[in-house]
């Protein structure tokens, strides 16, 4: 069940009735709004949002790596309304190995950041024509923004010399 | 020898069958990653028919160096020299976006001398940056002299940030809880004489410029882009704001005390390199118009919030002071901690919208800062803007973006 607080924002009360379900937890901090999606419904989700709340610009897609709490990564999505003059962060929270569905079919602009999710986190995203990798080179091993990927020393270090 | 004859000889042999139902044969271009007209290194793959692009595919991560990750191993203080060297063009920008961020989840006020100062050197910042945006640009088309008059006054700011903070680019000077070090004697005399000359340098620029009908026929009706994919891409700042859409982050959702000042958001309607150009042009006298009021309405008083915990003392109270020596050993071995949360803070630089968005697990690292860079987010919009645009047309649509390889790989 949702806490007042969060219902009370028109953001989560217009999503809670079109998408019912999908917003599985919420938080009001610092004058930002979080809304905790169902990873399965995050499309439907998105696509109210655009369409009826006028959320046109997401402004950026990345992650959290929580290793090794369980679920481990939360995919956060920050949306803007220039017409409500609002921003929005949403988030799913996604287990290692487990796809996630991709926005691009929302907002085009999602291609880069989905790839770049893809690239520093091995995130899946099910959908993205083009999910390859983008910042690094074709054959990195590993994701470089997990917990567990060394900070120094990626096949190589200086300090065994 | 054979495998020149042979060469010579495909190259000799008839067409290969056309690629299209049109009958025309598509080339593969390779630009970059070394072309002059990047700026950096970007690598841009093109699909031509003709001398028209069809497709156009940029290829990113040649200056990607691990910022966000590096962010992870630093205390929050030193994470501000890493936002530096992200867009190395507007770095004061980046500075103010990761204090703003910071200091959001520490709920701290910032006194009001110390956000004029701020607003201040982030209209010299932006001024700045549009001018080497300006004299490239121009001097990628052809107009050169319009370089040397750009990088002249471009020169004075870099003294005036030199004074300031000791550092020409790299600067550090806005920090998490107010600014590096109090502001050097004598800074008013030499921000305002720079500020009372600077108009009528844009005048000189402007004329240079609009006189010149080789810049006219490059820039106008070149690069257009249509306003629906731009809003669908993610992209702003000047780009989007020649399209007619007033989206500015210091008018909509005003920080560091933006809403005492009086300025407008300047737009264009034509949507093409030419409307880009007559944007950055106003964007000067804005600029000048916003460092001056801060200049004239700036009072003298502390330029760092009242937190000794996570603010470094003054050399003069550590010599006397015991709480101020502790503190200070504190900040430097250990770092300040910040409470748990997530903030994210944006701010209108000179090529778009930068955010930071920051989580803090309580320690004295941030547990992750990811950077929403403007230029990540326009370059996405390269393709859709250049397909279907004369190759010739692809130097100056792509110069129109204004972006820097450093801010898009970070």
């Amino acid at each position: 069940m949702l806490a007042e607080e969060i219902l009370n924002q028109p953001e989560a009360r217009e999503l809670n009735a079109a998408v019912p379900g999908a917003i599985t937890e919420g938080s009001l901090a610092l004058g930002e709004l979080t809304l905790w999606i169902d990873p399965s419904r995050i499309v439907e989700a998105c696509r109210h949002l655009k369409s009826v709340q006028k959320y046109v610009r997401l402004s950026s897609i990345t992650a959290v790596d929580w290793h090794p709490a369980a679920p481990r990564f939360e995919v956060v999505y920050h949306l803007q309304s220039i017409e409500r003059n609002e921003r929005l962060r949403l988030k799913c929270r996604l287990d290692d190995g487990v796809e996630i569905d991709s926005v691009t079919g929302v907002w085009r602009g999602a291609d880069w950041y989905e790839r770049e999710t893809f690239d520093m986190f091995g995130i899946r995203f099910r959908g993205n024509a083009t999910l390859k990798r983008i910042l690094l080179p074709e054959d990195w091993e590993g994701h470089p923004l997990r917990k567990d990927f060394p900070v120094h020393g990626y096949k190589y270090s200086y300090q065994n010399e | 020898m054979k495998a020149i004859e042979e060469h010579v000889a495909s190259m000799l042999a008839p067409a290969a069958p056309p690629d299209t139902p049109g009958g025309a044969r598509h080339m593969v271009l390779n630009m970059g990653p070394q072309h002059p007209s990047t700026h950096g290194v970007l690598r841009v793959v093109l699909e031509l028919e003709g001398e028209t692009v069809i497709k156009a595919q940029p290829d990113i991560g040649y200056l990607h160096t691990g910022i966000e990750k590096q962010f992870e191993t630093r205390t929050w203080h030193q994470g501000v020299v890493l936002t530096d060297r992200v867009d190395y063009l507007s770095n004061l920008s980046n500075n103010l976006t990761y204090a703003l961020a910071v200091e959001k989840l520490m709920q701290l006020e910032i006194p009001p001398a110390a956000q004029y100062m701020r607003v201040m050197l982030a209209e010299l910042q932006r001024i700045e940056s549009h001018l080497v945006w300006l004299g490239t640009h121009a001097l990628d088309i052809g107009a050169m002299s319009v370089f040397f008059y750009c990088f002249r006054e471009r020169e004075d700011i870099l003294r005036i940030k030199e004074m300031f903070s000791g550092q020409r680019m790299m600067t550090s000077y806005i920090r998490p809880g107010g600014l590096a070090l109090e502001p050097p004697r004598g800074w008013r005399k030499v921000v305002g004489k720079f500020l009372g000359t600077f108009p009528s340098r844009v005048d000189e620029y402007e004329e240079l410029l609009e006189k010149n009908p080789i810049w006219l026929r490059r820039t106008q009706g070149v690069g257009h882009f249509a306003l629906d994919d731009m809003l669908d891409l993610g992209v702003t700042g000047p780009m989007i704001r020649g399209a007619g859409v007033p989206l500015d982050v210091r008018k909509m959702t005003p920080y560091s005390s933006y809403e005492k000042f009086d300025f407008k958001v300047c737009t264009h309607d034509a949507n093409d390199v030419y409307a880009r150009y007559r944007v950055r042009l106003s964007e000067f006298r804005e600029s000048h118009k916003i460092a001056t009021q801060a200049l004239e309405g700036m009072a003298d008083g502390p330029w760092r919030a009242d937190a000794p915990k996570m603010v470094l003392p003054d050399r003069e109270k550590m010599k006397t002071q015991m709480e101020a020596l502790i503190y200070h050993f504190k900040i430097v071995t250990d770092g300040y901690r910040v409470p748990e949360g997530e903030a994210y803070a944006a701010v209108e630089s000179p090529r778009g919208e930068i955010a930071y968005y920051v989580v803090s697990n309580g320690t004295s690292k941030p547990y992750r800062v990811h950077m929403r860079t403007p230029s990540f987010g326009n370059l996405q919009g390269l393709g859709p803007m250049i397909e279907g645009c004369l190759i010739a047309d692809t130097i100056a649509a792509m110069g129109s973006m204004d972006f820097v390889l450093g801010d898009v790989d970070r």
